[in-house]
């Protein structure tokens, strides 16, 4: 009983000691921050990678693909198919996209990767990144009329609005269609030729926007259905989009539909506002190079229907998704005979329980690993998220230390109380207590202060990881200095998640530290020698 | 429990089951019994400081009756702290042995020598040795608390609070419950040592120069506490005291010299 009245008693007269175990709280509250700040930073990109990338990827090691992707899907399903939820082949080819940005030619190096809009979906999230709220629903690569979201639909309050996406889809096709053919009478060569001439009952009324400048035109017209191309979708897909119209209109038809990154399209300012390049409506040119020895350079141009935004930017600014039977057909990827296109990749999605390793054992099992390569999107971004845990590792080790020099300064403090109580501990054991209550008293108040410091730690590291952003913007308010810059990470706000099990861990590690420090002094205590003790003044 | 220690009747025995011998000797008496109820045989203590040695105690015999009041007088550094700390059980002799109620107790365990003197030696000494960190009160009953665990002692509380408060009463200090050492006086601070002392209601009573720190007025008073334990309650006395005017107030008194006890 003496040992918890003892304890509390010295507990509130010396404070000193609670000034030992001030570092010991900032230790916590620092480790409990920053591994929340990681695991949330991990997570939302693992999400985000898990977005674009299916579960498990399975690879040609040719840029010419294999052929036949049906048979290859079969062979897959037949060796793993209860772990498998749904399949869709794909190309993915290097090349390079141009575009006009303000009559001057922007060329950018990207990949493209053809996908079946109706299976895609299937495989991964990637729909859940587009813009338009139908595509999101179901992907197409069909122009829209307008809707496109002018906020961003994962963003949040702080998230500045994409005006400019106001001004985005077939509206503004048509608008910037006849703006062209009345400022510029001539074309360049390569635009296709103008079909109609301007037909301007009223004067137009010219608008400014962000720099554009474009005709409001008060009587806009649905396109009517072109009757040629109704009769071509029923002929093999190939020839039609082989049959280029060499009355191209782009008030009324649009070329292939593509879903560009939407990082590839804008650039986000400063102060946080995205400014876009090119907008859905807009038209640029693709250039990929064949297969067949040697490859040579295939281009031809695309209207962008949909941007996609997974705020990976390493994604965003180097994806363009695009129809696959397009890029069969540029790139010459199809058996002539039966016209069925070939494919570099298969993108494979798991049933929520399954193993992804087992499934990209099992399926690389069944394919000659010279040819065909299986990866899971682990592996994939395998140096990515190995070196965030590399850094999360290091990190904790370095702040544990913090703690572990503060159990220096507990050690250090608990013997100048030790030393200081000499005397009382004669006493207390001259009225008949034994050497292990006064070793007690002492690894108890060990005990008392990890656990006064690790709690005040906790609620300071959880207080300061709810406000984090608050934190952040003060101190960007503060020093005039950009803590976390959204337009570097693609999020507005800095992502935490409080796992439950690390802070315990935390928590029981530095309260562990508090009793091993008071070993020594503990141990000194109990082993005074009760008349010297008496005697110590 | 409830026994108030001064309110007693003399003779009455307070001190359960003691040995027989005991329940013979009367408060007052002057002639040792020949198994004395604490008793020192051939005690030699000497304290070593590197190659040197300084014997303090060079075999000390002596012997002091249930209910006896005896106090030992000496020089400083005579080895009278020493004895009582020897007779306390706190320390070790290097040769000889220390018999309490016919048992010799100087080789026993660690944790029998502290329940010891947890329970049946009380002591004091000249400079209070009270906990700073605990009021009166709580000096008094710290004893109980090292004799039981958290659960005991709570169910105990009300007993405990009770024996404190009245043993604080009959040493004059009831109305200075809450106060820490530091706001007593040294007068109230041995009163409150005695009523620490003998809370566990021990048979034997060391006091190391009760009066030593105190004036003449202040020790005749804790004196005379001393003596109506004594009398009253027939509780064993040692006490250690260099003041000759002191000591002539016990039943009997002894003299250390040269590490060995003579009669005066």
């Amino acid at each position: 009983m003496y040992k918890i009245l003892l304890c509390w008693r010295y507990l509130r007269t010396r404070y000193i000691a609670l000034a030992s175990i001030t570092s010991v709280m900032l230790g916590v509250a620092t480790m409990i921050v920053v591994n929340s700040v990681m695991e949330g930073f991990t997570a939302e990109m693992q999400n985000r990678i898990h977005g674009i990338l299916s579960d498990v990827v399975f690879e040609s090691h040719s840029m010419e693909g294999f052929p036949d992707p049906e048979a290859h899907m079969a062979r897959i399903r037949e060796v793993a198919g209860k772990y498998i939820a749904g399949m869709t082949p794909t190309v993915v080819i290097p090349g390079l996209l141009m575009y006009d940005v303000q009559g001057r030619a922007r060329t950018q190096q990207i990949s493209f990767i053809g996908v079946d809009e109706k299976t895609h979906g299937q495989v991964s999230d990637f729909s859940r990144y587009l813009q338009h709220p139908e595509n999101r629903k179901q992907l197409s690569f069909e122009l829209r009329e307008d809707g496109y979201d002018s906020v961003d639909h994962q963003g949040d309050e702080k998230s500045q609005p994409r005006e400019r996406m106001d001004y985005a889809g077939w509206k503004y096709r048509r608008l910037k269609a006849r703006f062209e053919q009345q400022t510029r009478p001539v074309p360049p060569a390569s635009q296709a030729v103008v079909a109609q001439p301007a037909d301007s009952a009223e004067p137009p009324e010219i608008i400014e926007h962000e720099g554009w400048q474009y005709r409001r035109e008060e009587r806009l017209e649905t396109p009517a259905a072109n009757p040629d191309e109704v009769a071509e979708k029923a002929t093999n897909p190939f020839e039609r989009l082989n049959a280029k119209s060499t009355r191209f209109n782009p008030e009324t038809e649009t070329h292939t539909g593509i879903v560009m990154g939407i990082a590839l399209a804008s650039f986000r300012a400063r102060d946080g506002s995205d400014r876009f390049l090119i907008v859905p409506g807009d038209d640029v040119k693709i250039t990929v190079p064949t297969a067949g020895m040697p490859p040579k350079p295939a281009s031809d141009t695309f209207t962008v229907v949909d941007f996609y935004e997974s705020k990976m930017s390493e994604y965003d600014a180097n994806f363009i998704f695009l129809p696959i039977r397009k890029l069969q057909e540029m790139r010459g990827m199809y058996d002539p005979q039966t016209l069925v296109g070939h494919a570099t990749s298969i993108q494979i999605k798991l049933h929520n329980d399954a193993d992804g390793p087992v499934v990209r054992d099992l399926i690389q099992a069944a394919f000659p690993p010279e040819q065909y390569g299986v990866q899971t999107w682990r592996d994939k971004q395998g140096p990515l998220l190995a070196a965030v845990h590399l850094e999360t590792a290091i990190l904790n080790v370095l702040l544990f230390m913090i703690i572990a020099v503060a159990g220096f300064g507990i050690l250090a403090i608990f013997y100048m109380i030790v030393v200081e109580k000499t005397r009382d501990i004669g006493i207390l054991k001259s009225l008949g207590a034994h050497s292990s209550g006064i070793m007690g008293i002492f690894l108890t108040y060990g005990l008392s202060l990890g656990l006064v410091g690790s709690g005040v730690g906790l609620v300071l590291g959880l207080v300061f990881v709810a406000n984090i952003n608050a934190i952040a913007d003060a101190l960007a308010w503060l020093t005039g200095q950009q803590v976390f810059d959204p337009s570097i990470y693609y999020f507005q706000k800095i992502p935490t998640i409080v796992e439950p099990f690390t802070v315990t861990w935390i928590v029981a590690g530095a309260i562990m530290i508090a009793i091993v420090a008071s070993i020594l002094p503990a141990r000194r205590a109990a082993r005074l020698h009760p008349v010297e003790a008496l005697r110590y003044e | 429990m409830n026994k108030s220690p001064l309110a007693l009747a003399p003779g009455h025995e307070t001190r359960g089951q003691l040995a027989p011998h005991m329940l013979s000797s009367h408060s007052g008496s002057i002639e040792p019994s020949s198994r004395g109820h604490l008793a020192a045989h051939g005690l030699c203590k000497q304290y070593r400081k590197g190659q040197v040695s300084i014997p303090v105690l060079g075999g000390v015999d002596l012997e002091v009756a249930a209910g006896e009041f005896l106090s030992i007088i000496g020089q400083s550094g005579s080895g009278k702290s020493t004895l009582l700390h020897l007779l306390g059980t706190l320390d070790q002799p290097d040769r000889g042995e220390v018999h309490f109620r016919g048992l010799r107790i100087d080789n026993l365990s660690v944790r029998r020598r502290d329940a010891i003197r947890n329970k049946q030696i009380g002591m004091i000494f000249q400079f209070y040795h009270l906990l700073p960190e605990l009021s009166a009160l709580e000096n008094v009953m710290a004893p109980l608390m090292i004799a039981e665990g958290p659960w005991r002692y709570f169910r105990n509380r009300r007993l405990h609070l009770e024996r404190a408060h009245r043993l604080l009463d009959t040493v004059g200090l009831g109305h200075r419950l809450k106060h820490k050492p530091r706001e007593l006086s040294g007068g109230e601070m041995q009163r409150a040592a005695i009523a620490r002392a003998l809370v566990a209601e021990p048979e034997v009573l060391l006091a190391d120069e009760p009066t030593g720190n105190l004036d003449s007025a202040t020790g005749e008073e804790i004196l005379r506490i001393l003596r109506t334990l004594n009398e009253q309650q027939n509780l064993t006395i040692v006490m250690v005291t260099h003041d000759r005017a002191i000591a002539a107030q016990a039943d009997r008194t002894v003299r250390l010299a040269r590490g060995l006890v003579e009669v005066v």
